[in-house]
């Protein structure tokens, strides 16, 4: 009797963690409830864990010293690398980390689908359903495991951004897809009987549908350009969840099924926003191929390359800029590498001192995820109310003086709105160009995220201060100071 | 198909329905916050690992159990205090710059 007592205290505590998960992602609607839905959804998770902890210590047998050892060791590892990590990183950091918490827990779900497939080989739980179960949860946690890494070490740094194109690449991605197929249907029907496999061959199977998993998560994400990672990294986050979901359906779980469907779901609308706001189809980024830039280069680019740029010297922006009534700054990733957030809030509160009207426009996929730029500069503590969307910020370029643009390339780039051979054709920019005055700081020529020359650079309205952007803006709050 | 199964796969349904509801009017600037709370979310996989780690009975088992583990610890407490970093960046200022124009930074008024 006290047992079961405490199996229904255990469901309903599970439920009430899934409860507070979907009320915990319903409260991140808005910037004002955000932080106490986040706290509420970890309260949940909270619960939902405690009450497998004595779900799993009072049933019958209880638990082995070594189960114990295993959780609570593994516990500290795994959550004193995460405590760690997610405490020290860099805010500019941040995507990547995402991104391999992702993996991980991609990751955890393969292993979990694929200890309970050992375990119940062979026995009367080997059902289609539990084949089929399994299948997924491993397919889908091996390649958001892989893909989640080498999306992190695209944006770290570690794998180099631009898409990397294997010959016959495509082609060993379908493989990949092929072959665990072909494994799936094998240990399905396998374990309907309808074709005779014994376990070792059906554990060859699962190992080969382990590798085509972990290979096709690698193939999939080198061929897609860096600007196109916010979306990935969001694709993979959606796939995670099916993944734990299945997992859930593995082991029969209530609160993985609801959490992570809600999170599969939740996590594919998310995509669809982030694709939507480049416009962008998400087929055509899977695809991949953003930004080749080699065979794009034939129009404007090569006159950028030629020599039409106008250099001009921080003395010459401190100038427009303090003299200007309404300047508009346009940060991009350039400002957040160079940690250089509160060096143009402190420019801009100089020029607000002056009487100059600043402004931010943000652009949606402005950093390396969508709203990131919001987090660095509030960071910097810049007025929330400043920071400008895109939809309210271009009709306001005409009548400004001065644009700053800081380390942001692409969503600049006038070629999206005017070049149809463009690779970033028809994704919505800022209307830069349409500014009175417009002042690029920027380290080089070097191009963008995307790979391509940005025509704006040669636009006889643009100023180029060749600096890092934080060297740049410090140099500006220098000579505003001294004008 | 026995009755557990189908009623697990409403549940699945179901809360796919929510969670595409859940999510429809958020906007952009919490869209990296929410990708990040939603991955936290998926930690819950740490349940999975601890229910797998106390059926486990032979040394890949163990193993298998003990990865999962350390994996859905890192995704569950990384997530969660990573995505309160960004959301703590959130927190009260605008209102308070706009509510104090005189106090400190606010003062050179809003907009």
């Amino acid at each position: 009797m006290p047992q079961q007592w405490i199996e229904t205290f255990v469901f309903f505590a599970w439920l009430a963690g899934a409860a507070a998960f979907v009320l915990g992602l319903h409260r991140m609607n808005s910037p004002a409830t955000a932080r106490g839905g986040n706290w509420l959804s970890a309260a949940g998770m909270a619960v939902a864990i405690v009450a497998t902890l004595v779900h799993v210590a009072t049933r019958p047998g209880g638990l082995g010293t070594t189960a114990i050892a295993i959780i609570a060791i593994g516990f500290l590892i795994g959550g004193g690398f995460g405590l760690l990590v997610a405490r020290t990183v860099k805010m500019t950091a941040m995507p990547q980390l995402v991104s391999l918490f992702n993996a991980v827990g991609g990751g955890a779900a393969a292993l979990i689908a694929i200890d309970d497939y050992i375990r119940v080989l062979g026995t009367a739980e080997e059902t289609v359903s539990t084949a089929i179960f399994v299948v997924l949860g491993v397919a889908i946690g091996c390649v958001t495991f892989t893909g989640s890494l080498v999306a992190s070490g695209k944006l770290q740094g570690l794998v180099p951004g631009k898409p990397i194109v294997v010959p016959g690449g495509r082609l060993l991605t379908i493989a990949l897809a092929v072959l665990a197929l072909l494994g799936t249907a094998a240990l399905v029907l396998g374990a309907g009987g309808a074709i005779a496999l014994g376990p070792a061959a059906k554990l060859f199977i699962l190992g080969a549908i382990i590798a085509a998993g972990l290979g096709f998560g690698v193939t999939m994400v080198l061929p897609i350009g860096g600007a196109d990672m916010p979306v990935v990294i969001s694709l993979l986050n959606s796939f995670t969840g099916t993944a734990a979901a299945m997992a859930g359906f593995v082991i029969n779980n209530p609160v993985l099924i609801i959490a992570g469907a809600l999170v599969g779901a939740a996590g594919g609308i998310l995509t669809k926003l982030m694709a939507d706001a480049m416009n962008r189809s998400l087929m055509n980024i899977v695809a991949g191929g953003f930004g080749g830039g080699e065979g794009t280069v034939g129009g404007p680019g090569v006159e950028g390359a030629g020599g039409s740029v106008r250099e001009i010297g921080p003395d010459d922006v401190a100038i427009q800029l303090a003299y200007a009534s309404s300047v508009i700054v346009v940060p991009g990733y350039g400002l957040a590498v160079a940690q250089a957030q509160h060096a143009v809030r402190e420019l801009a509160e100089l020029l607000e001192s002056r009487g100059v009207d600043v402004k931010y426009a943000i652009h949606p996929v402005a950093g390396r995820m969508p709203g990131h730029m919001n987090v660095l500069l509030a960071e910097a503590n810049v007025p929330y109310p400043l920071l400008k969307e895109m939809d309210d910020i271009n009709p306001e370029f005409e009548r400004a003086d001065v644009v700053l643009v800081v380390g942001a390339n692409d969503v600049t780039n006038p070629a999206a709105r005017s070049n149809p051979s463009s690779p970033i054709y028809g994704m919505p920019i800022l209307d830069v160009d349409k500014a009175k005055s417009i002042v690029v700081i920027k380290r080089s020529m070097g191009r963008g995220y995307a790979g391509i020359d940005n025509e704006l650079y040669t636009n006889p309205k643009t100023g180029m201060l060749f600096a890092d952007a934080k060297d740049g803006l410090a140099s500006l709050v220098a000579a505003v100071k001294a004008v | 198909m026995n009755a557990e199964l189908l009623s697990a796969i409403a549940i699945f349904v179901l809360a796919v329905l929510v969670g595409f509801e859940v999510i429809s009017k958020v906007p952009a600037t919490l869209h990296t916050p929410l990708m990040s709370g939603a991955n936290s979310i998926h930690g819950i996989v740490l349940v999975g690992a601890i229910l797998i780690a106390a059926e486990a009975d032979n040394a890949v088992s163990y193993g298998l159990a003990f990865v999962a583990v350390v994996f859905g610890a890192a995704n569950v407490v990384g997530g969660y205090v990573v995505t309160d970093r960004m959301l703590q960046m959130f927190r009260r200022k605008p209102a308070a710059a706009k509510a104090g124009p005189k106090a400190g930074r606010g003062a050179a008024g809003p907009g």
